[in-house]
């Protein structure tokens, strides 16, 4: 046991060292490591990573939001609605249909003449198609149900299960794009975007941002849209209840600005922007200018054209922005919206656009963010403690082991080194329960030290002489260390599987420290063990 | 290095750990009770991440005025409201109750109510800033809570299957029975000492299963040692060898985790107090059971001498 080959020794020696080059980086100052902004001046071939450091540590904020995967069927079910509505008097002979309803996952309406169901089911087909992307995947199947009643005229979609689950994956990955695109628009470092589960969405943006403003910014669903003003009827009569078919009453933005009754159906809508920015009216109050694509412009303006005189409204998320007067047709696909806005309202609002509508809501389940003066201060703490944990335990196994405790403490100082280096070289995240974790496990490491110093004393009284009796003590302790070592294993990953951000720091810490202490306390230590004894071939141990 | 203080730890004690058993038992007997009453009539102070709610942590220029602040935040009328010092007289925690409402309509209440804290406190706290501030939904609180069971009661579990795997089924008994006392009497500290319930509590709970189970299983390998070395040996003496000769490791590694606790307790800063208040409990309860339940019980359940030929 306590002979060791050149190249076993070689190999030990090897991965210590590694374990220091790796937890280097953490100490250098950043001009040579190099760092965000910073070219290091250290060859790349040398590890420059530093530790990770939860958002717990650095400050930033962490948002879970959860799809609502109930506005995603509905509109689905919206869009089947309108898309019926548009076929079937698409071409002639018009066919007319009454009782448009929504229920639960069915869509149904019913045909004035019931004769004319053929012609109605061939003119609906385009609504039940199974779209391109998933024709290539296999999973063929149409998107609804549909059953018809020759009878009454009577048509119902029913929106299958898969369909369904299918829309909210392409909501979440949809969502994750645009909340990228309006993040990164903060010139935050680093942000993380990423789905988690079925229908949830986790985002971390680390450094000095406002949660609030963070959440401004990314709940918004932002679907903006352009409507023709209702004049049948007046605001009043609407208000009491007459809204025409087809019309909708909407609030304003500024709450002292009357409700607006709009067409439902929009002359355009958001999809069709290519771009927008901050900039300012005639009058230099700030405003949002917008730019439209090819056949967002084309439609525009030949809108704007037909409509001279009239009022157009700029809708956002169902509330009115502004109700401008069209003075003349609008032909190049560009204008300003006007809107009371404050300079970064109009900026807030131009992000919005750019980045697109969401194609869904979005909740907030768990928010939490600390500033970056309390993750410096939780810094500065853990330090302290681990350094002064670190000197007590160091201390201890001195004046409980003598030179045998030097050793034991040497293997700790590699095993620190270790538990560092391997933080850094896998990227793990250091969260401030990960520090405890570290010095929690600087506590219990020298704990297979202490196993073999006993067994050790205990075949060294016997009579044993000191290079037999720490041979066998090593053999002895050999099967306790393990087991004992497994058994804390076993709760480490299940930490990590229960744990979420700070919690599952801790786990990771614990289970790195388990293996790099079963190392460091049983390996390394028994090498430098073995070189003291053959070296100064002990008459007597000091235990 | 004459100065090694394990010179003067003694070599086979003889202490009668296992004739105490019934002291033991008694006094364990009585302080699950304790707990499971605690636990049953004064339930546990669970913090927001298993209640929903919010939590806001506030520095104010010089010290705060408590009672200002509760008066403003009272005002607002958003149910029950904790403000109270938090490491530093000028640093504030203020914990919103959970707002009523489930799913969505739960998560937008919650933070509807932290916006209206935030402004509030803006208009009326000269000087405030914000260090943190967390806001959970009763959904992922729900979800949180159900984890934090699972995952203690898949600890025990695992290390049942892991013992009786690697020694008999009378030891994977012992220790489980020993690893449920050692929660049992952590969730009744808890729950006697109103101190908060949190994530990191059951982080706690975990590390001391795992702890507790390290310390068990090192006097029950020595215990599997002797059963193989002293075949006509009374298993009661077997026991008490056993306990005895692995008596000042049990004690010295508790004493270096105690370190490095007490260390985290009194250094690690305010977020870090409960955890490690929990683990330094149960490093001293898991190092008990370890001796006083885990291997007397062997006794009670009784052992197959035969099982243990090499």
């Amino acid at each position: 046991m306590l002979h060791f080959s050149p190249l076993k020794q070689s190999i030990i020696w090897f991965l210590v060292v590694i374990g220091l080059v790796f937890a280097l980086p953490n100490v250098l100052p950043e001009r040579i490591r190099g760092g965000q902004d910073v070219v290091g001046t250290l060859p790349s071939f040398v590890p420059s990573k530093t530790v990770n450091l939860g958002l717990d540590l650095q400050g930033g904020t962490h948002l879970l939001y959860e799809v609502d995967v109930s506005s995603v069927k509905q509109a689905k079910l919206e869009a089947a609605v309108d898309d019926a509505r548009q076929f079937l008097r698409s071409e002639k002979p018009i066919i007319p249909a009454t009782g448009f309803r929504i229920v639960d996952s069915t869509v149904s309406f019913r045909l004035a003449r019931p004769a004319q169901m053929d012609l109605a089911l061939k003119r609906l087909e385009p609504i039940n198609t199974v779209d391109q992307a998933s024709l290539l995947t296999g999973g063929a199947k149409p998107p609804f149900v549909i059953e018809s009643d020759p009878v009454s005229g009577r048509i119902s979609y029913t929106l299958e299960d898969e369909a369904l689950e299918k829309e909210i994956r392409d909501a979440v990955a949809r969502s994750i794009e645009v909340i990228r695109q309006r993040i990164d628009e903060l010139g935050t470092r680093e942000p993380t975007i990423q789905r988690k589960g079925d229908d949830r969405i986790i985002v971390e943006v680390p450094g000095k941002s406002d949660p609030e403003r963070i959440k401004e910014l990314v709940g918004q669903t932002a679907k903006m849209t352009f409507h023709m003003l209702d004049t049948s009827v007046s605001i009043g009569e609407a208000m009491a209840g007459r809204i025409p078919p087809g019309a909708k009453l909407v609030e304003s933005v500024n709450p002292s600005e009357p409700n607006v009754l709009i067409r439902r159906r929009p002359l355009v809508d958001g999809e069709d922007l290519i771009d927008s920015k901050p900039s300012f009216n005639q009058s230099g109050q700030p405003a949002v200018s917008f730019r439209f694509n090819g056949k967002g412009a084309r439609r525009f303006g030949k809108a704007t054209a037909e409509n001279v005189g009239r009022r157009f409204a700029i809708v956002l998320d169902d509330r009115v922005i502004s109700a401008p007067v069209i003075n003349s047709p609008i032909l190049g696909g560009s204008g300003i919206i006007e809107g009371g806005f404050t300079t970064e309202t109009a900026n807030d609002l131009s992000i919005l656009l750019r980045a697109g509508a969401l194609p869904a809501k979005l909740t907030v389940l768990d928010q939490g963010s600390v500033g970056a003066e309390l993750g410096a201060d939780s810094i500065s703490a853990g330090t302290i403690a681990l350094i002064i944990g670190f000197v007590a335990v160091v201390v201890f196994m001195v004046l409980v082991y003598g030179f045998m405790g030097l050793i034991a403490d040497a293997a700790l100082i590699a095993n620190v080194l270790l538990i560092v280096g391997a933080l850094s070289a896998l990227q793990a995240t250091l969260t401030l329960p990960g520090i405890a974790g570290i010095i929690l496990t600087i506590g219990m490491a020298v704990d297979a030290n202490v196993l073999i110093f006993g067994r050790v004393r205990e075949e060294y009284r016997s009579g044993r002489t000191p290079i037999n009796a720490v041979e066998t003590g090593f053999i002895k302790a050999r099967s306790t260390i393990l087991d004992a070592n497994i058994t804390t294993l076993i709760a480490a990953v299940l930490l990590l599987q229960f744990g979420s951000g700070p919690v599952k720091g801790f786990g990771v810490t614990l289970a790195i420290g388990i293996f790099t202490s079963v190392f460091t306390a049983f390996v390394f230590s028994r090498m430098l063990t073995s070189y003291w004894l053959f070296k100064a071939k002990p008459k007597a141990l000091p235990i | 290095m004459a100065l090694a203080l394990s010179r003067y730890i003694p070599l086979g004690t003889k202490i009668p750990f296992v004739q105490q058993r019934f002291y033991a038992f008694g006094l364990s007997s009585v302080a699950i009770v304790v707990s499971i009453v605690a636990f049953l009539m004064l339930g546990l102070n669970f913090g927001i991440d298993f209640r929903g709610g919010s939590q806001i942590q506030i520095a104010t220029e010089g010290p705060a005025d408590l009672a200002q602040i509760r008066t403003v935040v009272s005002n607002l009328e958003l149910g029950d409201v904790q403000v109270q010092n938090f490491g530093s007289d000028s640093i504030v925690r203020i914990r919103i109750e959970r707002q009523a409402g489930e799913g969505t309509q739960g998560a937008n209440a919650q933070q509807s109510a932290i916006k209206i804290v935030r402004a509030a406190l803006d208009e009326n706290i000269d000087g405030v800033s914000y260090r943190a501030t967390s806001v959970i939904s009763p959904k992922v609180s729900g979800e949180l809570v159900n984890a934090g069971i699972y995952a203690v009661v898949g600890a025990l579990i695992s290390m049942l299957i892991y013992i009786w795997f690697r020694f008999e089924w009378q030891f994977s008994v012992g220790a489980v029975v020993a690893l449920a006392h050692d929660v049992i009497l952590t969730i009744g500290m808890f729950s006697i000492s109103q101190l908060e319930f949190n994530l990191s509590i059951i982080a706690a709970i975990l590390t001391i299963v795992g702890y507790s189970m390290n310390d068990t299983v090192v006097v029950y390998d020595r215990i599997r040692e002797n059963l193989r070395k002293y075949k006509r040996m009374p298993l009661a003496d077997v026991l008490n060898q056993a306990i005895n000769e692995t008596l000042s490791r049990t004690t010295i590694t508790s004493i270096t985790t105690l370190l490095a606790l007490f260390a985290l307790f009194f250094l690690g800063g305010e977020v870090l107090r409960g955890f490690s208040f929990a683990m330094i409990w149960g490093v001293v309860v898991g190092t008990y059971s370890s001796i006083f339940v885990a291997a007397p019980i062997l006794l009670v359940l009784g052992v197959q001498r035969g099982e243990f030929e090499e």
